[in-house]
């Protein structure tokens, strides 16, 4: 039976994170990972925001394989027939140090293992933990076909579905609440097309989410993101709120509410079809996501064990933006950091570890994660998806039309929409929810 | 592009072993509404003959939403085994 000082179940960002941090100070650490090779079972949107970061792991940034950085974001409303884009581009996006990157995670995390390793950190794929060692109900190492290595500490770094957790007691079973589902494919595109379209100078990228009835009515919606030479989109759902529709449908519906039905149906939408065409579709992928917010956080220490990342359910849907990365990076340091604590005390135990709750509590996730804790509740209105984007878009459009014969006064046409939709049920309790977030 | 053909794009190294098992005396007996038909990604669920669900484990991506979604607990789920499964070139 082997031993070492530190096991990291999973080599993603907040594992790999961990491991660095761990192996820089000397400590003695194994990454095992059940892909062939780091990132071969991870799944991003797209991007990685820079800011709150940099102060965790300053010294890595500048040869990292990161794709394009964001100095565009764009945010469109999508009704049946039509949409509104606001466009944010700034200066300020364009100067380092810059706020954000897009990034595939299979070439990201490889180079990331590297880096790791380079500091003394073992990485092994190939390998999957099948159970952890528990000695007088605290874990004490991993299981793997059979394999015992025990170690002082185990982090759980295995992604949203987390069965580390869960085995450890730390986490109840997944309810679908909790969850979003997302399917995402990869189109690729010479990178002089991508900066043509989306008006980009060199190593510029651009980020569009998207709302509204591209997700027929499911809360959720749809993201873009230019990569070097290729174009991240997908569509990301509520996963209870999925399954309650999808089951209403009539079964000669069901086709088009299937979460690649709904994206071929967006790839076909005049906003997005010049945008992919000529592209060359190279992956599709899918993903759950642990988006319950705070409330949903689960227990994170244990004795002999730390759960970081998606696993613990770091992610923050905002609407305007969606975060993770950020969030399983800065855990994976918190939680070394905890570790090499406890490691001068040699006490393992929950109590031992738990600076690391001490840590995120002060740390910009807690802050965050609590400022935005009615998001979720904010973001399960159904009238965002369907009524609000077309009600904007109707006004817009009656607006901007001219047709035969004479036009209306603006007034006239503001004022009617305004008693129009304040008459409606629900949207004066979505204007007092809005003070919430 | 339908399913086949996205599932096509990915590389998958079968493994001989299912890692996704359906009980079926579970999922006949309890469940009528069987959202792993409808919510699945790689649209893998499908009914059999009899009105049996069947589930085609080797174009799985692995995001784990029927094993959340079945509420019956008529799902066996594991990873595949090491070495197997989708490797995702991009992700």
């Amino acid at each position: 039976m082997e031993k070492v000082e530190f096991v990291v179940v999973g080599a993603g960002l907040s594992g790999l994170a961990a491991a660095m941090v761990l192996a820089e100070a000397g400590a003695e650490v194994l990454v095992v990972e059940r892909g062939d090779y780091p990132g071969s079972k991870n799944v991003t949107g797209g991007r990685l925001y820079l800011g709150p970061i940099r102060a965790y792991l300053p010294d890595l940034w500048e040869d990292a394989p990161l794709e394009r950085r964001v100095v565009k974001e764009r945010l469109t409303m999508i009704a049946p027939k039509s949409s509104i884009t606001v466009e944010l581009s700034s200066e300020r996006f364009r100067q380092p140090p810059y706020p954000s990157y897009t990034l595939l995670h299979a070439t990201f995390d490889r180079w990331f293992a590297d880096q790791a390793m380079k500091r003394g950190a073992l990485v092994i794929p190939g390998y999957k933990v099948d159970d952890l060692i528990m000695k007088d109900g605290r874990v004490a190492g991993i299981v793997s076909s059979g394999d015992e290595i025990r170690a002082n500490a185990v982090v759980a770094a295995d992604g949203a579905l987390s069965f580390m957790a869960e085995k450890a007691g730390l986490r109840k079973p997944h309810v679908a609440k909790n969850y979003a589902v997302a399917a995402k494919e990869i189109i690729e595109l010479p990178p002089q097309v991508i900066e043509d379209r989306f008006g980009l100078e060199n190593d510029e990228g651009a980020a569009q989410l998207f709302f509204g009835s591209l997700t027929q009515g499911v809360h959720g919606g749809g993201f873009l993101y230019t990569n070097r030479e290729s174009l991240s989109i997908g569509l990301v759902f509520a996963l209870q709120d999925l399954m309650d529709k999808s089951n209403s449908k009539s079964s000669e519906e069901l086709p088009s509410l299937s979460p690649n039905g709904l994206l071929e149906t967006f790839k076909n939408r005049s906003e997005i079809r010049p945008l992919i065409a000529d592209g060359h579709s190279v992956e599709y992928s899918a993903h759950i996501i642990p988006e319950g917010g705070f409330r949903a956080i689960p227990r994170l220490v244990t004795d002999g064990m730390l759960v970081v990342g998606d696993a613990a359910g770091f992610t923050l849907n905002m609407g305007v933006t969606v975060r993770g990365m950020d969030f399983a990076l800065a855990s994976g340091v918190m939680a070394a950091r905890a570790l090499l604590r406890a490691r001068e005390q040699a006490d393992f135990s929950s109590s031992g570890l738990s600076y690391y709750e001490t840590l995120l509590k002060e740390s910009f996730i807690w802050e965050d994660l609590k400022t935005f804790q009615h998001m979720p509740d904010f973001l399960a209105n159904p009238r965002l998806y369907e009524r609000y984007p077309s009600m904007a878009c109707d006004l817009l459009e009656q607006l901007m039309w001219i047709g035969e014969g004479s036009k209306e006064k603006f007034s006239t046409t503001l004022v009617r929409t305004i008693r129009q939709s304040l008459l409606r049920v629900g949207v004066l309790k979505d204007l007092f929810m809005i003070r919430k977030i | 592009m339908n399913i086949e053909a996205k599932l096509g794009l990915d590389v998958f190294k079968i493994d001989t072993e299912p890692h996704i098992i359906i009980h079926h005396e579970i999922c006949q007996a309890k469940c009528q509404i069987r959202f792993c038909l409808n919510i699945c990604p790689a649209e893998l669920y499908t009914l059999g003959k009899q009105g049996e669900v069947q589930v085609n484990y080797e174009g799985c991506l692995e995001c784990g939403a029927c094993l959340i979604a079945c509420g019956h607990q008529a799902l066996a789920w594991h990873y595949p085994r090491a070495g197997h499964g989708v490797q995702y070139r991009f992700g």
